[in-house]
């Protein structure tokens, strides 16, 4: 589904990604993992098809489409989703038009019929319902005044109406206390089925044990350094980053 | 340039709509301006004596006056003398009496402006006065306002009919001494809509006047006079539109209102004059002097203004709030886009006792577009317990305009409270990736992101219009994207 080959990319002259290669394929749940400034966020980002990095070299594939070449709205139409972890607020627009509009967008690409106000809040409401959120925050502006974990809950909301092919999840984790975690957790597993990719870029390991990934990815300073199962996550709680930094510079 | 900057220009790079010259048989003086022109105005509109006299009054005091130059705002000097001061579609030589006797031409010209004049068009529920270029064409609904006994019509039909409430109120809220451009409107202005209301009465639909400049070399100086005795209600409405022609052309208006006590009256403007192509060529210069007294206790006047047009904006409508306990009000959208300038903003002069006035401004700059806030709260020494509450938001698109906000607060009580909010902020990258990634087009983000910035302005326009204004915002940035 997803093909990454040795991606080098930077910013403002500055080599943050430094020869990725990543496979991820239908059904599969990879976890990118590493300490701050290994280049996650940014990996993720360029996926998404944020403006202002310069890939110098390497290629990505999606669906077999050079995806490098698409503007974001265009990724977003074929299925990819990125989970941010800084949502962004927008005032005087309200949750439930943001995301109808976005819904029917990706409708409209696919061929299938836009969904007018009543089926777009049947849909919503049910998945709100599973998240645990609070009605209300359709009709507010979008992420306005929104806690921490509504802001995050949001994300995830949004994800479960678009239904992403390719889910990216960025550091989903930060700022939710446990009960927001298993609920945001829980909405993740709900989507995992064998069509659909899911990529979390994560700092810590906890989000990992609410979901457990099929693959793990350890990222540090613009490489993969070292690729596992679940268990490698437990791994790096354990011994740190710091542990395998110097297991590279050994070997 | 960044690519989401390139967006943006491109997104806001539309044509205007509205840019097309109607050919008529006109009657139109010939350029320059001087007493003669003046007593020849008057003539036409076989003005009584009075009229004629404050028209003369005003012209001799205007050659005493200079442009103001306080506005942040740049343009050639105007020449005065190049300006026709008067042109009227021949046909309605005298002001046609019934719709029939308009020329059909000029009801195409309206109808592609989608003003709806014919009175079969009850649905829309708006009466509506037109003006084209110096004259009011078509006046609907009369027979039905009269029935409640509202006199709405020209301004020159006010001026033969009811000469005692012009007489009355003409100038009281803007004298002939305002401003030089105030001055000048009150020597030449050649036509606009009067409205009265009597006490009690609600008005039982949105009133509304549709300006329209067609000749070239003209200017339109139009005068609208509104009454709300006490405690009667009106909704008024105003739009305007203009050709595309290379030379500037000059719009000088006069509004005034008066509220007596327990009256109120709401006045909206979709300004959607033609502001010169992208790079800076043509457009109308508007300088209006908009302003409102709340003379009687409890009485309530609200200005909300869409200013999409014009190379030029000059504008602050005002309120003066003289009665106890009364309430003022101004909201406004300004967009300027290309190399337009708008220098607008209110002023509310607090007179009577807990009196309450609010201001919630929203700028967009786009293009090289510049927009200046300009505000003034004074609360005078008899305005016990005055409040003010005033918020300027400014939104910049692109990295190439402008946005600054100028208020001035004098509070001579010390029991009044007045605050001012601002903030200025640019759509950014951040937005805008958040709506594309979740597969939202560029243009259609942005349309967004600034119909949600103008969210609080808009609900204060009636229904119909809030969605005109929308559609216009919508238009005036929409466009290709890569």
């Amino acid at each position: 589904m997803l093909s990454v080959k040795n991606l080098h990319v930077a910013v403002e002259g500055k080599e943050i990604l430094r020869g990725i290669d990543l496979d991820v394929r239908p059904g599969e749940v990879h976890a990118i993992m590493g300490p701050n400034g290994s280049g996650k966020s940014t990996l993720a980002q360029l996926l998404a098809g944020r403006e202002g990095y310069q890939v110098t070299a390497g290629s990505v594939r999606y669906l077999d489409m050079d995806m490098l070449a698409m503007p974001p709205e265009e990724r977003a139409r074929a299925g990819v989703f990125l989970a941010f972890q800084y949502p962004v607020e927008i005032p005087g627009v309200s949750n439930a038009l943001f995301l109808k509009t976005a819904l029917n967008s990706i409708r409209k690409q696919r061929g299938l019929p836009e969904l007018d106000a009543m089926d777009f809040l049947t849909l919503v409401r049910d998945k709100m319902k599973l998240l645990g959120m609070d009605e209300k925050l359709l009709q507010r502006a979008v992420n306005e005044g929104f806690s921490g974990g509504e802001k995050k809950r949001n994300e995830i909301l949004q994800m479960a109406v678009l239904e992403p092919s390719l889910a990216m999840l960025d550091e989903t984790d930060s700022g939710l206390d446990i009960d927001a975690l298993k609920l945001v957790a829980d909405g993740v597993n709900r989507m995992r089925n064998a069509e659909r990719a899911i990529v979390l870029v994560t700092h810590y390991q906890r989000l990992l044990e609410f979901i457990v990934p099929d693959v793990v990815h350890v990222l540090s300073q613009g490489r993969i350094v070292k690729s596992g199962g679940a268990e490698l996550a437990v791994e790096l709680e354990q011994y740190g980053y710091g542990w395998l930094e110097n297991e590279v510079q050994v070997s | 340039m960044p690519t989401s900057t390139k967006q943006l220009d491109e997104l806001i790079g539309r044509e205007y709509r509205h840019g097309f010259v109607t050919t008529l048989e006109t009657d139109t003086v010939p350029r320059g301006l001087n007493e003669e022109v003046i007593r020849m105005i008057s003539a036409r509109k076989h003005e009584p004596e009075f009229m004629l006299d404050w028209r003369l009054k005003a012209y001799r005091y205007w050659l005493t006056k200079a442009e103001p130059e306080w506005a942040n705002i740049h343009h050639p000097p105007i020449d005065y003398q190049n300006i026709s001061y008067y042109s009227a579609p021949k046909s309605g030589k005298d002001g046609p009496r019934s719709l029939s006797e308009l020329d059909p031409e000029l009801l195409r010209t309206y109808e592609k402006l989608g003003i709806p004049l014919k009175e079969q068009e009850m649905l829309a529920g708006v009466a509506v006065d037109a003006v084209f270029d110096s004259v009011s064409v078509a006046t609907t609904f009369k027979a039905k306002l009269a029935e409640l006994g509202i006199i709405f019509c020209p301004f020159s039909e006010a001026v033969q009919k009811h000469p005692e409430l012009v007489q009355q109120y003409l100038g009281s809220v803007v004298p002939y001494t305002d401003n030089f451009f105030a001055t000048l409107n009150s020597a030449v202005f050649s036509d606009g809509s009067f409205c009265y209301i009597p006490p009690g009465v609600r008005c039982p639909m949105e009133l509304s006047t549709y300006f329209r400049i067609n000749e070239k070399n003209t200017g339109q100086f139009e005068r609208t006079l509104i009454v709300a005795d006490k405690g009667a209600y009106v909704s008024y409405l105003e739009g305007c539109t203009a050709p595309m022609r290379d030379e500037n052309q000059l719009h000088a208006a006069v509004v005034e209102l008066i509220a007596l006590e327990g009256a109120q009256i709401k006045y909206a403007t979709v300004q959607n004059w033609y502001p010169g192509d992208k790079e800076g060529r043509g457009g109308i210069y508007n300088f209006v002097t908009k302003r409102g007294e709340c003379r009687g206790d409890n009485s309530h006047i609200s200005w909300t203004q869409v200013e999409t047009g014009s190379a030029i904006t000059w504008k602050y409508p005002s309120v003066v709030l003289r009665g106890d306990n009364s309430v003022g009000e101004f909201y406004s959208v300004a967009l300027t886009n290309h190399y337009q300038q708008a220098d607008t903003g209110t002023k509310m002069t607090h007179i009577g006792r807990n009196t309450r006035s609010t201001v919630l401004s929203k700028g967009i700059s786009a293009g090289r577009g510049q927009n200046t806030y300009r505000g003034l709260i004074k609360v005078l020494p008899g305005a016990e317990d005055a409040r003010n509450y005033t918020q300027c938001d400014s939104l910049l698109l692109g990295d190439r305009c402008g946005a600054h906000t100028v208020p001035y607060i004098e509070v001579k009580n010390p029991s009044a409270k007045v605050e001012h909010e601002a903030s200025t902020s640019r759509i950014g990258e951040d937005q805008l990736f958040y709506c594309t990634q979740r597969g939202i087009a560029p243009e259609e983000a942005v349309s967004m992101i600034v119909s949600g910035f103008c969210k609080a302005v808009f609900q204060n326009l009636p229904m119909e219009f809030a969605v005109e204004a929308q559609k216009l915002l919508g238009v005036s940035l929409e466009g290709s994207t890569g």
